[in-house]
This record gives structure tokens, C-alpha cells and sequence, in this order.
């Protein structure tokens, strides 16, 4: 026991402005304006994007020199099946992509089937919400080419992935806007680096959209679905970090 | 005269708003990923030049970790952040403020004179004549106006993938997108050095009068 009085010292006097701040920026964070504003925030920060570039401006392409010696797999690492298990190991012989929802002739594609549509390869940077980023080259058709095969429908929106994984028991999917989609920069990629897509970064097909952070470039992927709106997609905020964990759906920063 | 004009005053406790909360809020997106790199990309251990500490809750907005909320934090405030580093500019340009209080010239640059200025600092004497900052006020000020502050949104920009192709030669000015957000904790933290010193000017230079004359404007 001590008989001096507690003192406040200047770490107590730091923690406890900086405890202040934070309790009360929680407070205020809760409250439907604060929740207003940050989706507000989101929708400038994609319209100034949009108004600055061009909508079919590319994000940078690099040299093949460029290209980091491995390329980091983050989130899901595989899809916990038999059934996918068994398709990794025989090169994917029944794994289909289907096109479905607002289009006027559903599709269901082998991957032999994508592998003979025009191809598009990029070298490209992914960069992670949490901050780092890789560079590797990527091998696929233009979603664009797909979705015209299918004939997109008056009043689509928005296109959604689906895909064969799940995390933390939750299937993840995740969608984009017509503007992304029909970017020419965004493919269903089946090849990284000249090979075949690894299972860790989402064998045998996966997103690519280069202009947004890389929770958007779904992996194993298992079906595009063009939709008017999100409202009844998973719990209706257009992806499983943003349903899950209140991420930003707009992912351009 | 005003001491401080009126645009000095809103824009000065307006950014302090912001720094602190984009300051606070970035800590904790920097808790995501813990290193920095130099270059366009970099994801290992291994390749980072530096490994930056886990900031702990009283640190960081909010006071756990949640890269989301962080996140809506920083990009709502990065707004009024810019947009008044904007304005402060006009207006500086416009007053005057700029040209008569921070620019320096030439005859300043003067080895002798700017011991003199550190000398005198370090004695805690402020008094340099009327109404103008020293030499030393002008560095600092200029510094974080036309340097720091700025820094920190163009790095902001430029490890932003969606305005990439808006002005690429933004991310190559900073060589590359990592080398870019290692500037932007690298400005973070000598705009955080500043405030501390700035914080103990005022502290050791009348700091009644001094939040007075920048609440109220004070007089020359």
C-alpha cells in the first residue's frame, strides 16, 4: 500500500485523453448520422474516382520483370470438400461457371469452354485492404465477353460471384457495379503467372478487378448472377467482409 | 490587425479534428499489416524495412480492432481534412498570410542566423520582435503546410487503386504503391513530431495567451 495519492502520470494522461477520444468517437460512430456519413464518405470517394478517370481507364500494367517472386494467398486457402479435393487433383474435369440470373440465355461453362474464349493477360498489382500488395500476371476472358454472350437484361445492376468457399462457416461471395463489371481490365482469371491458378489463390477460377482492393476478386469462383439489386443477396450488403464485418462495398478506397 | 486571421483560426481547429481522428483511426489500420516496404510491392516479413509496432486500443479509433470502422473513420475525415488544407491555401495565398508570415528569403538561409534562432529557442526566449514568426517558426510552418500536410493526401491518393488510373504518375512520383504508403506513415509520424513540439512551444510561450489569440484572433 502506498500512502502517496494516485497520481496521474503522463502515460495515465495520454491513455486516458486517448481512452476519451475513442469511447466517444464509439458513441458517435454508432449513431444513424455518423453511419449516414461514412456511407456518404464511400459514395464520394467513388464518384470522384469515377469523374477524375476515365471510367475505362486502366490501372497499371508492369513488366514482366515486376512480377513478385510468389504471390501471397490470404483469406480462404482452399475450399474444405471432398468434392473440390477431388476436382484439384484431376484438373477441375467438372467444375462449372454458370452465367444466370437478369440474362437472356443462361450459361454453364467448363473450364474448357473459358479457356477457348478470347483471353486477355495483364500483369497487375493486388493490393489488400490490409495494406500490402503482390504482382503477378493473370489469364482470363473479359467479364464483359461473358456477360454479352449471355445478354444482359434491362434493369441489371449489379454483378454477383459466387463462390465455393466458405469462411468461418459463411459462403463468401461478393459483387460489383455495371461499370466494374464491363471494365476491360476485369477477367475471370484461370491462370496466374503463365500456370494454372494455385489452390491457395482460388483454383480454378477467380476474379480479377484491378481497380478495387482484392476482398472484390473472389476466388473459386462457381457462378456469375446479374441482379437489380443486392437487398436479398446473403444479409444484403453486397459481400461476405461487408455483411460479416461492416467493410466498405465500394473497395477503391 | 488580427493576430491570426479568421480563415487561420476555423482551419486550424477544424484540421486538428481531423489529424487526430485520421491519426488515431490510421494506427489502427496500420495494426492490418504491421510492415512497411519500399517499391510497388511487398507482403513478407521478410522484405519489409520496417516492422511497425501494434498501437494498442487507447491509441487507435476505434479502441479495438476493426479495420472496417477504422477505415469509415479515415475515409470520411480524409474529406474535410483535404478539402481545408485546400482552403487554407486559397487563403493563405489570398491574405497574404503566406507571402508576409511564411515565406522565408533568401538572407535568412544564414548558418550564423539560424544558430542564433536555435540558441535562442533552447532558452526559451520567444521574443523576436513584433507580429512575424522567426526563421525557425517559418521552417516548421512552411514545412508542414507545404510539405507534411500535402504529403499526406497525395500519399493517400496514391495508394488508393480506384484513383490510380486518375494520375499514375502520382504512385511513380512516390516510387511505387508501397513506397507510397511507407510515406504516408512516414508523414503521419513527423506531422505527430510536430504537434508535440508545437504543443510544448505553446505550453512554454503564455499558452492562455496563445489558445486565447487562436480561439479570438488576438492582436498584432
Amino acid at each position: 500500500m502506498s500512502d502517496h495519492p494516485p497520481r496521474i502520470g503522463r502515460r495515465g494522461f495520454l491513455a486516458g485523453f486517448g481512452a476519451l477520444v475513442a469511447t466517444g468517437c464509439s458513441k458517435v460512430a454508432e449513431s444513424p448520422i455518423t453511419q449516414s456519413l461514412f456511407s456518404a464518405a464511400e459514395g464520394w470517394h467513388k464518384t470522384v474516382h469515377r469523374a477524375l478517370a476515365d471510367r475505362m481507364a486502366l490501372a497499371k500494367e508492369y513488366p514482366r520483370s515486376a512480377i513478385s517472386p510468389t504471390f501471397r494467398g490470404n483469406g480462404s486457402l482452399t475450399v474444405d470438400t471432398d468434392f473440390y479435393r477431388q476436382q484439384l487433383s484431376a484438373g477441375f474435369p467438372e467444375w462449372r461457371l454458370e452465367v444466370r440470373g437478369m440474362v437472356d440465355t443462361p450459361m454453364s461453362l467448363t473450364l474448357e469452354n473459358i479457356r477457348k474464349l478470347p483471353q486477355r493477360t495483364q500483369i497487375t498489382r493486388h493490393d489488400c485492404v490490409e495494406g500490402w500488395s503482390a504482382i503477378g500476371e493473370w489469364t482470363g476472358p473479359q467479364l464483359s465477353v461473358l456477360l454479352d454472350a449471355a445478354g444482359v437484361q434491362e434493369g441489371a445492376q449489379f454483378v454477383v460471384f459466387r463462390c465455393a468457399d466458405t469462411l468461418n462457416g459463411d459462403d463468401y461471395y461478393e459483387s460489383v457495379d455495371m461499370i466494374d463489371a464491363y471494365h476491360p481490365q476485369t477477367i475471370v482469371a484461370h491462370m496466374l503467372n503463365g500456370e494454372p491458378l494455385p489452390e491457395k489463390n482460388g483454383a480454378p477460377l477467380r476474379m480479377r478487378i484491378e481497380r478495387q482492393l482484392g476482398y472484390k476478386h473472389a476466388k473459386y469462383l462457381t457462378a456469375i448472377e446479374v441482379v437489380s439489386t443486392l437487398d436479398q443477396i446473403g444479409d444484403g450488403k453486397g459481400g461476405y467482409w461487408e455483411d460479416v464485418a461492416g467493410y466498405q462495398w465500394y473497395a477503391g478506397i | 490587425m488580427k493576430r491570426h486571421a479568421l480563415s487561420t483560426r476555423v482551419w486550424h481547429w477544424l484540421n486538428l479534428l481531423c489529424v487526430v481522428i485520421l491519426f488515431m483511426s490510421g494506427l489502427n489500420i496500420s495494426n492490418a499489416h504491421r510492415y512497411l516496404y519500399w517499391g510497388d510491392y511487398g507482403f513478407s516479413p521478410a522484405d519489409a524495412w520496417l516492422a511497425v509496432p501494434r498501437f494498442p486500443g487507447w491509441m487507435t479509433i476505434p479502441d479495438y480492432y476493426s479495420l472496417a470502422k477504422a477505415r469509415d473513420w479515415h475515409i470520411l475525415f480524409a474529406w474535410p481534412f483535404a478539402l481545408g488544407m485546400l482552403f487554407m491555401w486559397v487563403a493563405m495565398l489570398v491574405n497574404g498570410h503566406f507571402w508576409r508570415d511564411i515565406r522565408t528569403h533568401l538572407a535568412e538561409w544564414k548558418p550564423r542566423a539560424i544558430w542564433h534562432d536555435i540558441r535562442e529557442h533552447l532558452r526559451l526566449n520567444f521574443d523576436h520582435g513584433e507580429g512575424n514568426y522567426n526563421f525557425l517558426q517559418k521552417l516548421a510552418y512552411g514545412v508542414v503546410l507545404g510539405i507534411v500536410l500535402p504529403g499526406m493526401i497525395f500519399t493517400g491518393m496514391a495508394i488508393s487503386p480506384g484513383f490510380e488510373p486518375a494520375a499514375p504518375w502520382l504512385v511513380d512520383m512516390f516510387g511505387g504503391r508501397q513506397s507510397a504508403r511507407s510515406f504516408h506513415f512516414i508523414f503521419a509520424w513527423g506531422l505527430f513530431a510536430f504537434f508535440v513540439v508545437h504543443v510544448l512551444l505553446v505550453l512554454v510561450s503564455g499558452p492562455i495567451r496563445q489558445l486565447r489569440d487562436m480561439i479570438t484572433g488576438g492582436t498584432r
